[in-house]
């Protein structure tokens, strides 16, 4: 009973409390590349979440056979490999999908959150409850980025998942689905969270901020060229 | 050589790396608190670019071609650059110490660096020939220094700015990101293609 509950908070810690994108703020070239369309923000957030699922799966298998020097690299093929997959995946399944996420798909061999919670999670827990892992981090970054997504579809082309909904309300600015349209609302949305976190917490603010100071160079210290020597 | 011109013109201005295609999001929010730390890194990041894509396009063109393995791309690019990071940082320790202190600390966190591998994609699907893939890479590495150092210029007056509770720190930053984003679609018209 405590180890279900144990997986059932791993789950939803990646959804809520360390939302990928509005908490950590990691994964911010895919966040905002791509989520001129809801749909496209699904479609990417559901390809990250595979390649999360699968190397948080495989390095958390392989993590007590890979030496720790080169685990970064050992990661780095793991990580790719799952990328390859998908992409391979995409072109066969959903080829406009595929071209409308172009070189984003590929990139998700960079993605800092992968990195993250393989160094972070994966590393140091059992194959199950990484799995978990994966599927709650996953779900985070699908749903945060699939609002990003929405949000600027609506006001930038008044359509929503391609079907018109502004019609009569306004007319769509193109500014929001512009790359400074983009940084505009993930700046509004991370606001909002931010107010919302400090309703229950008052110095979530600054935790905030530090969470930013870690992941940042979190994602980096994953490239950690540091440790290959 | 004027297509050599085209490309270095749009990759510093049209199509920004940071500010229009969100290459390299993370460093550009990571490190541009301060001008003299925005300038270490995109003299690594120019610096790596540079070099990278010269390999990578070797790579791609005599082992991958060939072979037709063109599908492991991402994997033998990403592994070429983490490869390349390291050798780097390992010469210039050796040979150019003073040039190592200046951009040691940047180099190890160029490997996740989305510009790096973003550049590698794109000359591959613009079917580049080697001189314009490392001119590419180089106007990538300016265009990214550029929006650095606008930026880090900004963040330093945030620092002292009133600002409500709810967008101090990512929020703030993000939508003055969006204002500068906003300048360079001016550039747009620069070059009809």
């Amino acid at each position: 009973m405590a180890k279900k509950k144990k997986g059932f908070s791993v789950f939803i810690n990646g959804i809520i409390n360390e939302n990928p994108t509005f908490r950590m703020l990691l994964g911010m070239c895919p966040s905002l590349a791509v989520t001129t369309m809801a749909k496209n923000g699904l479609g990417m957030g559901a390809a990250a979440t595979f390649v999360l699922v699968g190397s948080n799966f495989i390095i958390s298998l392989i993590r007590n056979i890979v030496p720790d020097k080169v685990r970064i690299p050992a990661y780095i093929t793991v990580i790719a490999t799952f990328t390859t997959i998908v992409q391979m995946l995409l072109a066969v399944l959903l080829p406009e999908l595929n071209k409308q996420l172009g070189i984003y798909i590929p990139l998700i061999v960079v993605n800092c959150i992968i990195f993250a919670r393989a160094e972070m999670f994966a590393q140091k827990n059992g194959p199950i409850l990484s799995i978990l892992d994966a599927l709650g981090m996953g779900a985070g970054f699908t749903i945060a980025i699939t609002i990003i997504g929405s949000v600027r579809e609506i006001l930038g082309s008044g359509t929503w998942m391609g079907y018109p909904v502004t019609v009569n309300l306004f007319s769509p600015a193109t500014f929001f689905i512009l790359p400074a349209g983009g940084f505009m609302i993930m700046g509004f949305l991370v606001a909002l969270f931010n107010k919302l976190a400090n309703r229950k917490k008052n110095d979530n603010t600054i935790e905030h901020q530090d969470a930013c100071a870690v992941g940042c160079p979190g994602c980096s210290n994953a490239a950690g060229g540091g440790d290959v020597k | 050589m004027k297509e050599l011109f085209v490309i270095l013109i749009g990759a510093i201005f049209v199509e920004n790396f940071v500010l229009s295609k969100f290459l390299g999001i993370c460093p550009f929010l990571g490190v541009s608190q301060k001008t003299s730390t925005a300038l270490g890194m995109s003299g690594a990041v120019t610096f790596v670019l540079v070099i990278s894509q010269a390999v990578t396009w070797l790579v791609n063109k005599f082992l991958l071609e060939p072979k037709e393995l063109e599908y492991l791309q991402t994997i033998a690019f990403i592994l070429t650059i983490a490869a390349l990071v390291q050798f780097v940082e390992t010469v210039l320790k050796k040979l150019i110490p003073s040039l190592y202190k200046a951009l040691g600390v940047y180099l190890p966190l160029i490997t996740t660096n989305c510009a790096v591998l973003g550049s590698a994609l794109i000359f591959v699907e613009r079917d580049y020939s080697f001189l314009e893939a490392v001119v590419f890479g180089f106007a990538a590495g300016i265009g990214f220094t550029l929006a650095l150092l606008l930026f880090s210029g900004i963040r330093e007056r945030l620092e002292t700015a009133d600002i409500p509770e709810a967008f101090k720190g990512m929020p703030i930053t993000l939508i003055s990101a969006s204002l500068v984003s906003i300048t360079f679609v001016g550039f747009a018209g620069l070059i009809i293609s």
